[in-house]
């Protein structure tokens, strides 16, 4: 079984974000990229599937500051083959884009499955899984936190609100947006990513034909305005927990 | 061109889900700038009675076996052959598990523009969308073909988009549903947790923030101590470090405390629009511009490891 796992790299949120001055795009001279925690997510569960079936499983992604770390971290993890995709991507390219260029090179690649990140946080055109797989003429399902192989077809647990389960089965070739894989993301020791950089090559390929078909023309990006704003209680740690007593007071609920 | 808006509805095991009546309310906004009406879709079998309450001018109606559950590769089908009839202005579908399988491979198969995670309708039918974990908003152009749109709660109540009128309902005819390659085999009732977190009216909310699994039992000596129940955002769950039957979102349980207490959490918009319904919410997170602040009364960047402590400390002595 052939696996295919396409990746990428999305702002940390955890960091402050800022505009830039065309105001379209987000200022990139201090923004952090780590992995759309989604596609770690596809990246476990392709690990998870080549240790129950021996299936083999490839990594890529497209090329910008920290894809080769991406990439080497999937190969100490398990991932048996690495690619990343050279092309200008500076100016914004939307999933229509990526995807459309992406699926001429993955065809040839013969999956039988590829499974991607069910969604990523700077999405502003829909996820890339629906995407490739209509490019690609095969069936999609997203959402998903379980995969089973079961010869030409997967049985999958996909998500629906309330912690309700839908058991779906899928005929291979298929994509997957995975939402969470069976198991946390596994930890791998920086060593073993170090090891993988003298070992494991990252083939590179032209990404070509990007364009911004299918997406939106955004006119301008800005913070949200928040209708409301909490009402600051202490920054100082003890004095924050006697306000709070006394607000859980006022409530009743102390 | 059609001026009028479409709305996918989306329904769960008889009941339309909340999104729709969101869908329909912003898509009546934006019908008043395209001089539009505003047509519900509704797919589904035996269903026609979903339509009562859909606050739209018309419903176009699908009945078929295959459309009593959902499913994304028959939707897409179906939803193909309308949108090519119709051509409407836009098409609303929900950014969520059954919306989001639907609507990219119709953009794909039919060349249609798609703006995604859609908030709400601005003026001169300007879409605003909510993107990075809700820190950012981009304002973007109404698409010029028929656009796709996929709508995230939070800005209109769903009360706006139900009417005590039922609307007229149309049946359309459906196309063969053979030879679908997903096939929905069953569905698995949630796991039933010891406390049911959405009736609890006092919820202790753990997120990314709590670090590791030994941090849990910092929220679990202050839920004991004040009489509450230990619950989590998504991260914490998929760690495994609490079960499923905690877990407050999108995929999990909508709760609606006297009080919630949100630590570590950042207040992504999936996680959001399950507790809007709390009275009071109080967020303890070092990032000033953590989006719960944006929706919590009270909030502190003090940092958790120093006051959750200190508040178990205080209340305990306070009842002592």
């Amino acid at each position: 079984m052939n696996i295919i796992v396409p990746v990428k790299l999305v702002p940390d949120l955890v960091e402050e974000l800022s505009i830039d001055a065309s105001g379209t795009n987000l200022d990139t001279a201090w923004l952090r990229l780590i992995i759309n925690e989604f596609d770690d997510h596809a990246i476990e569960q392709s690990i998870l599937l080549k240790e129950r079936t021996g299936a083999h499983v490839t990594v890529l992604s497209t090329n910008v500051e920290g894809v080769d770390d991406l990439l080497f971290t999937a190969a100490a993890k398990g991932a048996d083959r690495l690619i990343k995709f050279n092309g200008d991507f500076d100016s914004g390219v939307n999933n229509h884009a990526l995807a459309r260029a992406m699926a001429n090179i993955l065809k040839d690649l013969n999956p039988d499955l590829i499974l991607t990140g069910v969604q990523a946080n700077n999405d502003l055109d829909g996820s890339i899984g629906p995407l490739l797989a209509e490019y690609l003429g095969m069936p999609y399902v997203g959402y998903v936190s379980g995969v089973n192989v079961l010869g030409n077809i997967v049985s999958v647990r996909k998500e629906y609100p309330g912690g309700l389960i839908g058991e779906m089965e899928v005929t291979l070739p298929a994509v997957l947006g995975i939402q969470a894989a069976e198991q946390p993301p596994r930890y791998v020791a920086i060593s073993k990513v170090r090891q993988m950089m003298k070992t494991i090559n990252i083939d590179e390929q032209d990404l070509t034909g990007l364009d911004t078909l299918g997406g939106p023309i955004v006119k301008r990006l800005f913070q949200p305005e928040a209708s409301g704003r909490a009402m600051m209680l202490s920054e100082n740690a003890e004095e924050a927990a006697r306000q709070m007593v006394a607000i859980f007071k006022e409530l009743g609920t102390l | 061109m059609n001026p009028d808006i479409f709305v996918t509805i989306e329904h769960l095991r008889g009941k339309v889900s909340d999104i729709s009546y969101v869908m329909l309310a912003a898509a009546r906004e934006l019908a008043k700038s395209t001089g539009g009406k505003v047509l519900a879709i509704l797919l589904g079998h035996d269903a026609q009675n979903l339509a009562g309450n859909l606050y739209a001018d018309q419903v176009l109606y699908a009945d078929h076996a295959t459309l009593a559950d959902f499913n994304p590769e028959a939707y897409q089908k179906i939803l193909v052959g309308i949108i090519n009839e119709y051509k409407p202005r836009a098409v609303f579908f929900g950014h969520t598990t059954i919306g989001m399988d639907a609507v990219g491979g119709i953009s794909a198969q039919l060349g249609l523009p798609l703006v995604s995670s859609v908030r709400s309708i601005g003026a001169d039918s300007k879409l605003i969308s909510q993107i990075c974990g809700g820190k950012i908003m981009a304002e973007c152009e109404l698409p010029e073909s028929t656009a796709l749109i996929t709508m995230v709660p939070g800005d209109y109540k769903p009360e706006l988009g139900q009417s005590i009128q039922s609307p007229p309902v149309s049946s359309i005819p459906v196309q063969a549903l053979d030879g679908l390659r997903i096939t929905l085999k069953q569905y698995i009732e949630p796991e039933t947790g010891d406390v049911d977190i959405s009736k609890e009216p006092l919820l202790i909310a753990v997120g990314r923030g709590i670090q590791n699994q030994d941090n849990i039992s910092l929220a679990e000596e202050l839920a004991q101590e004040i009489g509450g129940v230990v619950c989590a955002s998504r991260p914490v769950v998929d760690q495994g470090w609490l079960p499923s039957s905690r877990l407050v979102g999108k995929s999990g349980s909508t709760v609606k405390p006297k009080v919630y207490l949100a630590i570590g959490i950042s207040g992504a918009p999936e996680h959001v629009e399950a507790i809007t319904g709390s009275d009071v919410i109080i967020a303890i997170n070092t990032d000033p511009a953590a989006p719960i602040f944006n929706i919590a009364k009270y909030g502190t960047t003090a940092d958790l490891f120093d006051l959750v402590p200190a508040l178990t400390d205080q209340i305990r002595n306070n009842k002592g």
